[in-house]
């Protein structure tokens, strides 16, 4: 198929771009769902109408962000559809449907029970009331959670749920018990959830902390504070322990995403992890050591090896490795690869021919030879077919560059290491601001109230730059090793796809400013003027 | 190009008769909550600012569960008929990102409106209301239009070229041309996207009637009805055009036992189908039509106020109805005139077997989904409509 690279350009920019604006919202809503429903339990469990008064404040605040959540959400729906029909088509089986499910049981949970939680303080009992709020937390929740089992199909597409067939040309689900419940999602979704958790506790603990700083709403504040701290800190642990499992399901799944995250490109026994560095962008296949990699670095010995494959000796693949193939640890080349995926793609035209020209004999053959396993490990009855590559296929390509194979190292490096680094710096604030409140110095700890105001926006920079390591850590595919992104977008004229950006980019500028100043009014008149 | 031989499956193809049915409900419903939409282009009918407010705090607790139902019927047919969503959204390209676009402006415009320093104003976010009630709802008709007209494209299923604007004597704007194609029956999606506009407004009018104090706001509620009458004719003329279509089109069609699946046209196919099955497509359309009237008819005449539910659930009918023979009895739903082969029906379309058994039992939850949300709707409306005091509560969060 023809793809015009600038116009594959252009849909992935306003991919990215709607995902990220989209993503904004969602952490938010998933803490701030939580926090809402906690302030509201201590409100019903003591009767006091101050708890009612933090409650409505922070939900009046969730509110303002749910709108953008919810209605930048539904864009990514469209987009597969207008942006990545071939995508849609050729995985539409498998991923569509988690978002089905996602619709049916938790999108209809989450908006059903928000227009009580925010509509129902006099039209139902209190212990309506409080039910509603729960739920719409465990809806968005869920919401998540369904969205990320289909992430996790993309990152990590396995036999186990599902298979190429060649009658129809897609993938087709085999086992759905086994695609919701395959580890990389779970990880993932623990790993996002708690994100989302940490990051509304630093936005109610910051803006706590502006209050006690100002000398204003002190009682409120520090209700508030006591509870986001506790939450945060919690959570902030959660996401770093979760964070490592995370790391080692993607170094055993995506070796090309965690070498490029560290910036190896030759692959070591015993590998590092750069714990801080500027990486150059360099081709794998000119490089011949890893000295050359980066302009400076300081390391930290076999953590690479230690963390991705649990045995501080054990040998992690570096870039190189996985362009040009390591026999020793027996890696293919990706030339073997991309000849194998072609040979698939060759049988599928052979069989769709034969199966036109009535010739059963010929498409008995080609299908033998589709299916062919190629590699078999017995000891793990693990088996490898010719189908199983056929994205591969795409790299046979001469004029494809072969160092296309792994994403560029320096955004991918960057993401990982920012996003790791402010996660420790997280866990420090909730510590230093936990243990002042267990002492009952934290209404005069200056410090740590402005430490906690500054924090404010970093855990949306942490949480963004967590999902750029995931996204464009996957390339150069949509779903990894088996679909190629240029062969997942839409065959459309360049201008469309421009038009719709620059749309959507002036939409987001306008309400994403819109949003800010009507949050800012609302921090600023405080929790008297609430609602 | 053709279609490999559609492999007889007699589950299998029941499962797609199945899920094309929930589509049909899902679309049913999605029409009926369009009074959302509707009550948008309504806001002109408020003389004072509270009989605004009323209109907006009415709407705005609905808004979300029309949305919901819009996103869960995409989800479905991505999940159950993939290869529509691929070649719908993926060809007719601009129809789709505009109805998207009307959506993404409604959502946020609820909350903000009213908000201080919203940046833009109250005025830019009413705006964007009557945007997404004109429009969506124009479009989303014109589309459903299409299923009957047919589109300009072509697809092979091995290399999934998809190529829009195939037809020789078609005009080709990524699906903008549904509109503006009379050859290819324009006329026809246009008159679509009329009725569906035309309902969503009565409807919405039907709503607000229903839902606002009518002792408190009695002059909005006079003027609200004033538009259910007027409305009701630009319906009719609307509903008369496709009507006729529907009985004079030339339908597309191909037989279901068939094992190349071939496509071809058939003068009163739409008829033929509406007299399937003993005629209860008909006869349920026909009873649709009847009490959507009816709900019309006590709302602007005898001064009842309880229409919507007559109404809501006609529309409901008349929806599952439309999509019912648009998609069963060996129908194409997604038709291509540039390429009788291309169409797409139920049986070429769909996700696997085993992909709609396993949404098949996870349907089973929908009637839960439904009764809760008929539980919150009735505890929210239990207390009576929405009154002056209920907006002006520093408690309530009200718009």
């Amino acid at each position: 198929m023809h793809v015009d690279l600038t116009m594959l350009e252009w849909a992935r920019a306003q991919f990215a771009m709607t995902a990220l604006f989209h993503f904004f919202f969602v952490p938010f809503t998933l803490g701030m769902s939580f926090i809402v429903a906690f302030f509201e339990t201590i409100y019903v469990k003591t009767g006091k109408q101050e708890w009612k008064e933090i409650t409505q404040f922070w939900q009046l605040i969730f509110g303002i962000n749910f709108a953008l959540g919810l209605s930048t959400g539904i864009i990514h729906e469209f987009e597969f559809g207008t942006n990545w029909s071939t995508y849609s088509w050729v995985v539409g089986d498998l991923f569509g449907a988690p978002l089905a499910v996602e619709g049916i049981v938790a999108f209809f949970m989450e908006a059903t029970f928000a227009a009580i939680s925010f509509f129902g303080w006099k039209r139902v009992s209190k212990g309506v009331h409080l039910a509603s709020s729960w739920l719409l937390a465990i809806g968005s929740n869920l919401s998540a959670l369904w969205i990320l089992i289909a992430n996790g199909f993309m990152q990590h597409p396995s036999n186990e749920f599902g298979f190429f067939n060649i009658d129809t040309s897609r993938l087709e689900m085999t086992n759905f018990w086994a695609l919701i419940t395959q580890p990389v999602a779970q990880v993932k979704f623990l790993h996002v959830v708690s994100a989302g958790y940490t990051l509304a506790s630093i936005f109610v603990l910051g803006i706590s902390s502006l209050y006690l700083l100002k000398g204003k709403h002190v009682e409120f504040a520090k209700k508030s504070a006591t509870v986001a701290a506790a939450f945060g800190l919690i959570s902030s642990i959660f996401v770093a322990v979760i964070g490592d499992e995370h790391a080692y399901e993607v170094a055993n799944t995506q070796p090309t995403k965690i070498a490029s995250a560290e910036g190896l490109y030759v692959g070591e026994k015993g590998a590092p992890i750069v714990a801080f560095g500027i990486p150059k962008n360099l081709k794998a296949t000119e490089v011949t050591s890893n000295e050359e990699g980066f302009a400076f670095k300081i390391e930290l010995p076999k953590m690479l090896s230690l963390l991705g494959k649990r045995n501080p000796n054990a040998f992690v693949p570096g870039l190189k490795d996985l362009v040009n193939g390591n026999e020793e640890y027996g890696i293919w080349p990706l030339s073997k690869l991309a000849a194998v995926g072609k040979e698939a793609k060759d049988d599928l035209l052979k069989y769709h021919e034969a199966k036109k020209a009535g010739d059963t004999a010929a498409m008995e053959a080609a299908k033998a030879d589709f299916y062919k396993v190629i590699w078999e490990d017995p000891k793990n009855g693990i088996k490898l077919t010719k189908a199983d590559l056929i994205g591969y296929g795409y790299f046979a390509n001469p004029n494809i560059d072969p160092n296309l194979i792994y994403p560029p190292v320096p955004p991918v490096f960057y993401a990982f290491h920012i996003m790791v680094g402010l996660g420790f710096w997280f866990i420090l604030l909730f510590l230093l601001a936990y243990v002042s409140i267990l002492k009952g110095t934290f209404v005069q700890n200056k410090l740590v109230q402005r430490l906690a105001v500054i924090s404010v926006p970093l855990p949306w920079i942490a949480t963004s730059f967590g999902w750029m390591t995931a996204e464009i850590g996957r390339q150069p595919w949509t779903v990894f090793g088996v679909l190629p992104t240029a062969e997942s977008v839409t065959p459309i004229a360049l201008q469309n796809v421009q038009a719709t950006f620059f749309m959507f980019l002036t939409a987001f500028v306008i309400l994403g400013i819109a949003e800010l100043k009507i949050l800012f009014t609302v921090v600023k008149n405080g929790p008297k003027g609430a609602h | 190009m053709t279609w490999a031989p559609i492999t007889v499956d007699a589950t299998h193809f029941y499962l797609q008769v199945y899920f094309w049915i929930i589509v049909a409900v899902l679309g049913g419903l999605f029409l009926l909550m369009t009074f959302v939409q509707g009550g948008q282009t309504l806001f002109h009918t408020s003389k004072t600012e509270m009989e605004e407010r009323a209109i907006l705090n009415s709407l705005g607790r609905k808004w979300e569960l029309t949305f919901t139902t819009l996103v869960l019927f995409g989800g479905a047919l991505y999940a159950a008929f993939p290869l529509f969503y691929s070649v719908s959204f993926g060809g007719a390209y601009w129809v789709w990102m505009l109805i998207l676009f009307a959506f993404v402006l409604q959502a946020v415009s609820y909350e903000y409106m009213n908000k201080p320093n919203n940046l833009i104003g109250k005025g830019a976010y009413k705006f964007f209301l009557y945007f997404n009630g004109v429009v969506g709802m124009v479009l989303i008709g014109a589309a459903v239009g299409t299923f009957f007209t047919g589109s300009n494209f072509t697809y092979d299923p091995v290399t999934r070229i998809l190529e829009w604007g195939t037809a020789k004597d078609g005009f080709n704007l990524r699906g903008l041309e549904a509109a503006i194609d009379f050859k290819h029956g324009a006329w026809f999606n246009l008159a679509m996207g009329v009725l569906v506009f035309a309902a969503a407004r009565i409807l919405g009018a039907l709503w607000l009637i229903n839902d606002i104090d009518n002792n408190e706001f009695p002059e909005l509620i006079e003027r609200l009805r004033g538009v259910v009458k007027r409305c009701f004719v630009i319906l009719l003329v609307a509903l008369l055009v496709v009507l006729y279509g529907l009985l004079t089109l030339k339908g597309y069609a191909y037989d279901i036992h068939d094992p190349t699946g071939k496509v071809y046209l058939e003068p009163g196919k739409y008829l033929h189908n509406l007299l399937s099955f003993g005629a209860i497509p008909l006869i349920l359309f026909l009873a649709g039509l009847v009490l959507f009237v009816w709900g019309v008819f006590v709302t602007a005449f005898k001064g009842s106020n309880k229409g919507i539910w007559f109404s809501g659930l006609g529309i409901v009918l008349i929806g599952i109805i439309v999509f019912v023979i648009a998609g069963l009895f060996g129908t194409p739903f997604y038709p291509s005139y540039a390429d009788l082969q291309s169409s797409l029906t139920i049986q070429n379309s769909s996700g696997s077997k085993y992909t709609l058994e396993v949404m098949g039992w996870v349907s089973v939850a929908v009637p839960f989904v439904l009764g809760y949300i008929i539980w919150v709707w009735y505890q929210m409306k239990k207390q009576g409509p929405i009154t002056r005091e209920e907006i002006q509560d520093p408690e309530s969060h009200a718009y």
